[in-house]
């Protein structure tokens, strides 16, 4: 088996970057895809963005946010150990072409896909500017890499620690505001991609999200992701994971991941108590 | 080998036994609603004896005729009558590689047993549990060797993709015959619809599983997490070096109704509900990690094997009440006459002539669902006759969980990752009878070539297309 964790690195005690070894999917994954993950027998199936693609290596790397049982258990894994499957390249690639301006917004775990969007859209000749935030300065992560090929970022906190004090989505409208776009891409939280979206529409610039609704398969055979754009059921694993934000349903979205709430705290409950140690 | 005692009926016994097919020892229908354990509990030898008894070995053998892959059933039952219970496991294995698997799912009342000539005076004899029988006491004493002697390599090497029932038999025939054969998954478990759709309390994973690792002992190479159109195309699988690819896809994006409501919380598609359940093992939650929502009150829409599945799995979650909406009538209803009357008696509430129009929901999440009557009109296409709508009469029944289980239809991936491959019009792969398609060395076998069908039907067209690639690869050859 392959998926050995080659690197980790913790970003923040909630945010795990994973390089692993992978050469088949390096050489056939592209910007925006993701894949599916289990980490161990029991597992459950999750989605995660590609953060990195090295065919030249045979790595992509992985970005995880700690949130439930499945990103925990992946964030216990270290250098030498397995990830259990990775199955991928899912989902379309991002469209990369010469849009002229285009402004990448991320939050959390949102900047994983961020980066090989953007430094693709760079490579593609584009100006690209990236907007990202945190509550505070010291949760800020990806600032560096996003700088590896944006003309500038942006930051926002929400206590002013750093950059501006409030939402990226008010940085994205005065940047919008002082100088135009020709494309948005926002990834991160439902919750962040709905605004950014609000904010753009009023200025007609074309917004594109990557949903990231409830998965199992990832390939069209169950049908848990269908996400509602243009008042259309769609599949978010297959016919995604972009869309048009203008025309994204968001809350049946938010409401479609809340769908497991009450077990996912049991689940919790269980797997803490499962591997504290004894006494 | 084992030592069976054999028990000679007497011509007047013979006579009586006809009357009636031995039954199956089968779980309690109430303790078995709360359970996940096999419903039917197979026949100890003593009830194979008496049940091969039956048969009349006659001379017309119409039940082989009824069978899609043709088993020597009269032959095999000949084997049971004398004791030679693996003899009868290999005849069987001549036709049919998946005997303990088609023994327990085939819609033998509509095949083999249909035609039997017992049957047309009494209850025909009961083949499928027959076939189990032999299949599981196979397994369970080993086959007495013999048949896995290591085939010349023929230095071809066969890509397979999907590892249902059609991928196995065809890696299977395949890696008998001396060709190296990896098979392509995309989920991380092999067995298709064996592992992820039906049910544990049909078809005990156990057995898939055997069968697998059977396959795997004749040297197929398994490439789990593998999704063919995705992480290879199937043009690159011929670059990469395989002389013939076999696509075995299923038919597995499943169909929704497109009424108001469908995108609430607590409405499945079948295959998600069983996805869940059975390949990730939900009713293991939180042991395992995949969590399912456990309703109190469910419907079912549908009237298929598929059906009756999330029915009876909604049962076992802990449901109190099931309904099963179907829009046509008993009669009508698609699904395996043993698997109806299992639900019958575990409970189910046969909502007949009814079809959904409105899942209602509150908050994000299912209340109920709305129903129209149905009438029956004239016949349709299928021969079935055609329900209608009876207006005026919606009614709504409060649920909090709704199973969507009208049918899948052909996943695009494959198809619009492979140019020049040809598709029917329902979006299928367009093969011939021995599975080639319009792409030289591309074959295809199965639900992706038909449709969804049935184990039996994909494990057959499997077989046929081992044939062809290997007459395909022979003929390179000689080339
Ligand atoms: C296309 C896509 C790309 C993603 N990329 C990343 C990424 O790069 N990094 C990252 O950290 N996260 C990513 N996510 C989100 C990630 O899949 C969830 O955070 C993860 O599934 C949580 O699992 P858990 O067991 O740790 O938490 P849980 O406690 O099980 O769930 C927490 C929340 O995560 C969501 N979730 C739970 N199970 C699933 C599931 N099977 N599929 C999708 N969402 C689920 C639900 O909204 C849930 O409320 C992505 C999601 C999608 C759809
Ligand atoms: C719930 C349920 C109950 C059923 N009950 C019965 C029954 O009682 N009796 C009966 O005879 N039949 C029954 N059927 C039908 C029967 O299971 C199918 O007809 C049969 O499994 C079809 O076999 P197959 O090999 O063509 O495809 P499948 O069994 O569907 O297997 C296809 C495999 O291919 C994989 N795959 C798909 N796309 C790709 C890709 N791009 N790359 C790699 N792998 C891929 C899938 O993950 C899957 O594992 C039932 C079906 C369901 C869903
Ligand atoms: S995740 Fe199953 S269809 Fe999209």
């Amino acid at each position: 088996m392959a998926n050995k964790i080659l690197e980790k690195r913790i970003l923040r005690s909630d945010l795990f970057y994973f390089v692993a070894e992978a050469s088949e999917l390096a050489k056939k994954a592209e910007a925006g895809q993701f894949v599916i993950v289990r980490a161990d027998e029991n597992g459950e199936r999750i989605p995660l963005s590609l953060a990195n693609i090295d065919p030249d290596r045979g790595t992509i790397s992985l970005l995880v946010q700690t949130i439930g049982v499945t990103s925990t258990k992946l964030s216990t894994l270290n250098v030498g150990d397995e990830i259990k499957d990775i199955a991928g390249p899912m989902g379309h690639k991002t469209p990369i072409e010469k849009y002229g301006r285009v402004i990448l917004v991320g939050g959390g775990f949102g900047a994983a896909p961020l980066y090989p969007i953007g430094r693709a859209m760079k490579e593609a000749g584009n100006a690209v500017v990236s907007i990202t935030g945190a509550r505070s300065e010291n949760l800020l992560v990806y600032e560096k890499e996003l700088g590896e090929f944006s003309d500038k970022v942006l930051i926002s906190t929400d206590d002013g620690s750093k950059g501006h004090k409030g939402l990226v989505t008010e940085v994205l409208k005065q940047e919008i505001e002082e100088n135009g776009a020709d494309l948005v891409i926002a990834i991160g939280p439902a919750i962040m991609m709905k605004f950014a979206s609000l904010t753009t529409k009023p200025y007609g610039v074309k917004t594109l999200v990557s949903l990231n609704p409830i998965m199992v398969d990832g390939t069209g055979m169950c049908g848990a992701c269908r996400v509602s754009v243009g008042g259309k059921t769609m599949f978010g694993c297959t016919d995604g994971p972009d869309f048009d934000g203008h025309l994204v349903d968001w809350d049946l979205l938010m409401s479609r991941q809340r769908t497991y709430l009450a077990e996912e705290k049991k689940a919790m409950e269980a797997y803490t108590r499962g591997s504290a140690p004894s006494s | 080998m084992v030592e069976t005692k054999i028990r000679e009926y007497t011509k007047e016994e013979i006579k009586e036994i006809r009357k009636t097919r031995t039954p199956i020892p089968e779980q309690d229908a109430v303790a078995r609603g709360k359970n996940f354990e096999e419903v039917a509990l197979g026949y100890t030898e003593e009830q194979a004896l008496r049940e091969a008894n039956r048969c009349m070995a006659c001379k017309k053998r119409d039940c082989v005729a009824g069978c899609p892959v043709e088993v020597p059933i009269p032959e095999f039952i000949q084997l049971v009558k004398v004791g030679d219970f693996i003899g009868a496991a290999k005849k069987i294995k001549e036709k049919n590689s998946l005997p303990a698997i088609c023994g327990r799912v085939c819609p033998q009342e509509n095949q083999c047993e249909s035609l039997c000539t017992l049957g047309k005076k009494m209850e025909p004899v009961a083949i499928g549990r027959l076939e189990r029988f032999i299949a599981d006491y196979e397994r369970m004493h080993g086959s007495g060797g013999g048949e896995n002697e290591k085939p010349k390599p023929t230095g071809f090497k066969v890509a397979v993709v999907g590892s249902g029932p059609a991928g196995l038999t065809v890696a299977s025939d395949l890696a008998k015959l001396g060709h190296e054969v990896t098979i392509f998954e995309a989920l991380h478990k092999a067995g298709g619809v064996l592992v992820y759709g039906i049910p544990e309390f049909r078809l005990p994973k156990a057995i898939v599983q055997s069968e697998v690792d059977g396959i795997e002992s004749l040297g197929v190479k398994f490439d789990l997490d593998s999704v063919v159109g995705k992480l290879y195309t199937v043009d690159e699988l011929l670059e990469r070096g395989f002389d013939a690819v076999f696509i075995g896809s299923g038919a597995g994006l499943p169909m929704f109704m497109n009424i108001p409501g469908e995108n609430l919380n607590g409405v499945y598609s079948a295959n998600e509900f069983l996805t869940r359940t059975n390949l990730m093992k939900a009713y293991l939650f939180p042991e395992y990690d995949t969590p399912i929502k456990k309703g109190k009150h469910v419907a079912v829409v549908g009237g298929g094997n598929v059906a009756m599945d999330a029915a009876r799995t909604a049962l076992r979650l802990g449901a109190e009440k099931v309904y099963l909406v179907y829009r046509r009538s008993m009669e009508e209803l698609p699904a395996r006459k043993e698997e109806v009357h299992h639900a019958i008696e575990e409970g189910i509430d046969f909502k007949l002539l009814n079809n959904p129009v409105e899942i209602i929901g509150e908050d994000g999440w299912v209340k109920g669902i709305k129903c129209v009557q149905m009438e029956l009109g004239e016949p349709d296409e299928s021969g079935r006759r055609r329900p209608a709508a009876v207006e005026g009469s919606e009614f709504v029944i409060d649920v909090d969980t709704v199973v969507m289980s009208i049918g899948t239809g052909s996943n695009p991936i494959i198809p619009n990752s492979t140019p020049g491959l040809d598709l029917n019009k329902k979006g299928y792969i367009a093969a011939d009878g021995g599975g080639a398609t319009s792409k030289p060395g591309v074959f295809a076998g199965g639900d992706i070539v038909t449709g969804a069908a049935t184990v039996i039907l994909a494990a057959g067209a499997g077989r046929k297309a081992a044939n062809s690639i290997h007459e395909y690869l022979m003929s390179k050859v000689k080339n």
